[in-house]
């Protein structure tokens, strides 16, 4: 559709709704609004962001797809529960303001959430219209109507209230999502908050791990940007259970809270023969390197460098897997592989990056796995040795279980190999706090309101879920963020008594 | 928070000691822990360095590093007053200190600052001392006089015998361990070839060794996996699993070509920032 086009179309669709006759019929019929993107080829060699985002006519058709459904199924799909019909027709209305207020009472980072929301396995994969349609690609895109109305509220300029003085402290550890979130949360509630990182930049997984390309940084830093105004204390290079331990911060430094918030951060590796080889990173190094110390500008001002590969194999078929793969690509890499060990369907990234990996030449290696990595006499990787496989019954996670097939083995020539099959928990905060609750995986264990097993000290995210995502780790700061009040309000009364 | 340049020396020929405020770390820290630093927030690389020494009333760390490559070099080029913009830490496992009985410390090179508070830690400990240091030539041994206060025996060599006893650390190593009764155990820092070649001598007296690995890294918390080594046959993360491992299990021909992943890049990284420092000194 041209500019044109939507422009008619929408002003023909407002006036019969103003009319009273615009049936569901005629909202199905509306031609699903295609997100405008850097065209592949010229964003192989830019870091810029891929989407560029909704017209303001894309936007408004859109939300008129949306069947305003009775019981909004859509919102069931939200992990925070975000009124999504009522957003949507507030899009549809054109009072994008109000769309966003909508949005705010749930989530606070639609512009990130927006951008990183699985959305084709939680909203959209109940939207009535993409099942009328059967097919949830054509459901309503409300990712991207999300971004659209946070796109708009760029200048932020107003700033969420924040409550008289409590003189109650809170610690909140890692600056990720779930910990920018409970951040506000405490903060609006009058508390005394810090953000402690380890990291010397703030942000976590959305600034070391989520490329540019996909989340543009200068989002991240406005979103830190407005706890820093709403009187949040960022303090970097902090480790905490090193530079100072949770008893420490608790007891020395008066905290009366805290929220662990640290995500997984410990990569799994496969534990096969060359996994030591020089050119074989985890995803976490990779994208650090890449993303935190730009090391796509070695030479021209940035001091990290990055193996400059040529072939590269990137192991998995997660987000993580694909932002490697990606980002190899716009490194220079001449080939990259994505091997997975079962198929497209399978995999548990977004649909959205698949096909941009897809689109930007990345070949895919499906239900292949390596066996061994190969180096030469320098022990520099120069190929990977795979096995093929094939899918038998479901495992537990309800997916086909890939089996080997016996003598398969074929080798792929590479200099470079990318593991990106997640992450276990970082043992960090559980040798340096005795007395918190773990899991056998070294997961902290926390009741429904994220409180752990010890007074005063909650957690949330992947620390707690195992690998997860943005909106969950969210979900999880806020409600931690309710508990937190509570208690401190608890506490606060029998201080008084 | 950045942290501010108190007292710097030039030690050795391309080694440089330094006083840095950081009262939280000066406070944490135990013997065998590292910190990481970039020097500015924008473009620098995060490079581990060993805290050679602190001082918690003063709040204050001493570090001390080896001019090999661009950030070393950045480093040295700093004073008194200056800012390093990022520290943190401590980081890594603490040494695990007890009384052995006697020990001998094994420090080559730059290994003589990481080395230092786990001989005084040692000694405290009610441990005989005996230390052994070494050097390329009398113009780069660093520490000696900080060792004799902290040693029963201190033997210090050269490899060019331009300073003391003109050999390898090997050597000496060697004959302490062949004294009877030999020590009870070995603490070897220094370039990974001089802490293989220690461990070959110190396996053959079965004196039980502990080494301390410098191997890349970004994050320093167990996030990366950069400055993975094989110990035993199995991989351990620097960071978080050490920077101390049993020496007898390390595969050190590994971790050699491990370190030298980015040698080119860093080679032309460092001579852009020489020739850059070049025409600044013209101007």
């Amino acid at each position: 559709m041209t500019e044109e086009q939507r422009k008619k179309l929408l002003s023909e669709l407002l006036e019969k709704k103003d009319s009273g006759g615009l049936k569901p019929k005629d909202r199905l019929a509306i031609p699903p609004q295609d997100m405008p993107e850097q065209d592949a080829a010229a964003r192989r060699g830019n870091v810029s962001e891929v989407a560029l985002g909704y017209t303001e006519e894309q936007a408004r058709l859109e939300a008129m797809r949306c069947l305003q459904c009775r019981n909004a199924p859509c919102v069931q799909g939200c992990p925070v529960r975000i009124r999504i019909r009522d957003f949507v027709a507030a899009v549809a209305d054109g009072d994008y303001s109000k769309a966003l207020g909508i949005i705010k009472e749930n989530s606070l980072l639609p512009a990130v959430c927006g951008r990183v929301c699985p959305q084709e396995v939680q909203c959209q994969e109940k939207c009535t219209v993409g099942l009328s349609l059967k097919d949830v690609s054509k459901a309503v895109s409300v990712g991207r109507l999300e971004r659209f109305v946070a796109d708009l509220d760029q200048d932020r300029a107003t700033l969420p209230a924040v409550a008289p003085s409590t003189g109650m402290k809170v610690a909140v550890i890692g600056s990720g999502p779930g910990g920018i979130v409970a951040a506000a949360d405490t903060r609006r509630a009058g508390h005394d908050v810090t953000v402690f990182e380890a990291f010397h930049k703030p942000g976590g997984v959305m600034v070391y791990g989520i490329p540019e390309f996909r989340l543009p940084k200068a989002i991240v830093h406005d979103e830190i940007e407005t706890l820093e105004k709403m009187g949040v204390k960022i303090v970097t290079n902090f480790i905490v259970g090193r530079t100072r331990t949770i008893e420490r911060l608790m007891t020395e430094d008066g905290f009366d809270a805290v929220y662990i918030g640290v995500g997984a951060g410990l990569p799994s590796f496969m534990g096969i023969e060359g996994e030591s080889l020089v050119g074989v990173y985890s995803a976490n190094e990779y994208l650090t390197r890449a993303n935190l110390m730009k090391a796509y500008d070695f030479g021209a001002g940035a001091d990290t460098p990055i193996a400059k590969s040529k072939r590269v194999a990137v192991v998995g078929g997660g987000n993580v897997a694909m932002d490697s793969a990606r980002t190899a690509v716009r490194l220079g890499a001449e080939m990259v592989y994505l091997i997975y060990r079962r198929t497209e369907k399978e995999m548990p990234a977004r649909v959205e990056e698949v096909h941009h990996a897809q689109q930007e030449g990345v070949e895919f290696h499906l239900l292949q796995s390596p066996k061994r990595i190969i180096g030469d006499a320098d022990s520099r990787v120069v190929a990977v040795e795979c096995l093929r496989y094939e899918l038998g019954e479901p495992d537990a996670s309800g997916r086909r279980r890939p089996v080997p097939i016996a003598d398969s083995e074929f080798q792929i020539d590479v200099d470079t190999v990318i593991i990106a099959i997640g992450n276990l928990a970082n043992p960090l905060i559980r040798q340096t706090t005795p007395g918190l609750e773990f899991n056998k995986w070294g997961n902290i264990v926390v009741d429904e309101n994220c409180r752990t097993s010890m007074e005063g000290i909650y957690a949330g995210g992947d620390i707690v879920l195992g690998a997860a995502t943005v909106i969950l780790a969210m979900g999880q700061g806020r409600i931690a963020a309710a508990a937190i009040n509570d208690y401190l309000a608890t506490k606060k009364q029998e201080r008084k008594t | 928070m950045s942290h501010q340049i108190t007292g710097k020396q030039q030690i050795g020929e391309d080694v440089f000691w330094a006083e840095v405020e950081a009262p939280l770390i000066a406070a944490a820290r135990k013997p065998g822990q590292f910190i990481i630093l970039s020097v500015n927030s924008t473009y620098s690389e995060r490079i581990p360095l060993t805290i050679a020494g602190a001082n918690p009333d003063r709040g204050t760390i001493e570090l001390i590093w080896q001019r090999v490559g661009k950030t070393t070099a950045e480093l040295a080029h700093l004073n008194e007053g200056d800012e390093i913009a990022n520290i943190a830490g401590p980081l890594g496992t603490p040494t695990h200190i007890e009384k052995f009985g006697t020990v001998v410390c094994v420090g080559g090179g730059i290994g003589n600052a990481p080395l230092l508070p786990i001989a005084t830690a040692l000694g405290q400990a009610g441990n005989r001392v005996i230390s052994i240091l070494g050097a390329r030539d009398k113009s780069r041994l660093i520490l000696e006089d900080r060792f004799a206060d902290v040693s029963d025996e201190l033997i210090v060599c050269t490899d060019d015998g331009s300073y003391r006893r003109k050999a390898l650390v090997t050597e000496p190593l060697a004959e302490v361990c062949g004294r009877d009764p030999k020590p009870d155990h070995a603490f070897v820092i220094g370039p990974t070839i001089m802490m293989k070649f220690c461990c070959d001598v110190t396996r053959q007296f079965s004196v039980p060794t502990q080494v301390s690995l410098n191997t890349i890294m970004v994050d320093g918390t167990g996030m990366c996996g950069g400055c993975r080594v094989e110990v035993d046959g199995k991989p351990k993360f620097v960071c978080v699993d050490g920077p101390e491992f049993d020496g007898h299990k390390v595969n050190f021909d590994l971790m050699i070509k491990r370190i030298g992943a980015y040698k080119k890049q860093e080679q032309q990284a460092y001579e852009n920032f020489k020739q850059h420092q070049c025409k600044i000194g013209l101007q």
